[in-house]
């Protein structure tokens, strides 16, 4: 499904990697190691689109996803370093305003009842600027939960959970896994995750 | 779960969630919006000052002064249009979003035009009687803003885009968008001055109108192009 071929990052005058090649299937976990620079999120960028490779492809489903931006687009979900929560905005508003650019038409108690299940009720209607670093994270965490993207890219979703948290996480992750989805994704914690194939890329070796 | 498939009307209801999101953004911000209306009036009441109390002087600088000023004014608002969505991440997801970005581009634009043109247009009557202006004349500024304001955001947002996360993007965007800004000046001006020396003047309201027209099919192409390069 997802396919990278002899992938190069380039940031400045360094080449970070050259000649990455992988596959993923549905069902299947990627988890990408290295240390810090390493280049994780810069390929988990590249896996979105959002980065031009210096060298190679990434194709979706047998086609350059350059080439498909909007049918791409539609079955990605992306957590990045930051966010994408607005601050002046409630959670619940943060996350109605984004299932209405997804061109999902939910109701609000779909709404309400993510922001419950990951752990927000009774604070659905505070601008986020008043939540906690992990709160924050947990409102951009509900779109998990409203998604039915088969790609999940998450780069270090598991900073600034707490215990709780990172469960709840890791057994969502698992679930996608179970319905055929993909995740890729990169963290420094170690958390365990039944999965009926999981991989690993180092983009130290 | 529910799955929704990406037709006509879930692009319309996007595009009208990001206008609605910027609005409520920037309620929920009234200083920001505030900051660019007092900028607008203050440099408009400084010519008096500056310049010559006399009513027959004011009156003949009285277009071009309100022009300069809702130009700058309009320029000082382009800053906010990418730059905290770039901060909070919020623009990454935009540009993934399964919609096509120039469209959203489009909804963005307006959103700040609604916010930073519209009070500049409707603010510009008392500004015109201030300087001594006419009603006829009035009412011409008054077109020739509502039509050169939205120009202004759409060309602005180019060079917003480009400039988004450079150190100094500010000013930079000054020099990218000011030389651009200067044909809807002139014909904007020009209008006025030709109604008030009795000349035709829809000779020019008619090139702002092809501005505008041209401005909003193709900047928010090269808008979205920009800020795809911006985020890389």
């Amino acid at each position: 499904m997802l396919e990278v071929r002899g992938l190069e990052c380039v940031r400045g005058d360094h080449r970070l990697f050259t000649g990455l090649n992988f596959q993923l299937q549905g069902g299947e976990l990627l988890r990408l190691r290295g240390s810090n620079g390493s280049g994780k999120t810069s390929l988990l960028r590249m896996l979105c689109g959002l980065l031009e490779p210096a060298e190679g492809e990434v194709l979706w489903k047998g086609a350059d996803i350059r080439a498909q931006r909007d049918e791409f687009n539609a079955e990605l979900l992306y957590l990045g370093h930051s966010n994408g929560v607005k601050a002046e905005l409630t959670g619940f508003e943060n996350l109605r305003i984004n299932n209405a650019l997804c061109g999902r038409s939910l109701v609000d108690e779909q709404l309400y009842d993510a922001l419950a299940e990951i752990g927000l009720g009774g604070r659905e209607d505070l601008p986020t600027q008043a939540l906690s670093q992990g709160q924050k994270r947990r409102v951009a965490l509900a779109r998990l939960l409203l998604n039915d993207a088969a790609l999940w890219i998450l780069d270090e979703p598991f900073t600034a959970l707490d215990v709780k948290a990172v469960a709840q996480l890791a057994k969502l992750i698992e679930a996608h896994l179970q319905k055929g989805g993909m995740v890729v994704y990169t963290t420094h914690q170690e958390v365990e995750m039944r999965a009926g194939a999981c991989r690993e890329v180092n983009l130290d070796e | 779960m529910s799955k929704g498939a990406i037709t006509q009307p879930s692009l319309f209801a996007a595009w009208r969630a990001m206008i609605v999101r910027d609005l409520t953004l920037a309620m929920r911000r009234r200083a920001d919006v505030l900051t660019t209306l007092f900028f607008f009036i203050i440099v408009v009441s400084l010519f008096p000052l500056g310049v010559s109390p006399e009513m027959a002087v004011l009156r003949e600088i009285a277009p071009g002064v309100i022009w300069v000023a809702a130009l700058l004014a309009s320029m000082l608002s382009l800053g906010r249009l990418f730059s905290d969505d770039y901060q909070d991440g919020t623009l990454e997801q935009m540009l993934l979003l399964p919609q096509p970005l120039s469209v959203l581009v489009l909804a963005k634009v307006l959103a700040h035009w609604l916010v930073s043109g519209v009070p500049l247009v409707l603010l510009s009557p008392l500004l015109g009687m201030q300087l001594g202006l006419d009603g006829d004349a009035i009412i011409l500024m008054m077109l020739t803003l509502l039509l050169g304001t939205p120009v202004l955001s759409l060309i602005g947002s180019v060079g917003a885009a480009l400039t988004l996360g450079v150190r100094g993007g500010g000013v930079l965007v000054s020099l990218l968008v000011l030389p651009l800004y200067i044909p809807v000046l002139i014909f904007g001006t020009g209008a006025v001055d030709a109604a008030t020396s009795g000349m035709e003047f829809e000779g020019h309201l008619s090139l702002l109108g092809a501005f505008f027209v041209l401005a909003a099919l193709l900047t928010p192409l090269a808008t979205a192009a920009a800020l795809r390069i911006s985020v890389e």
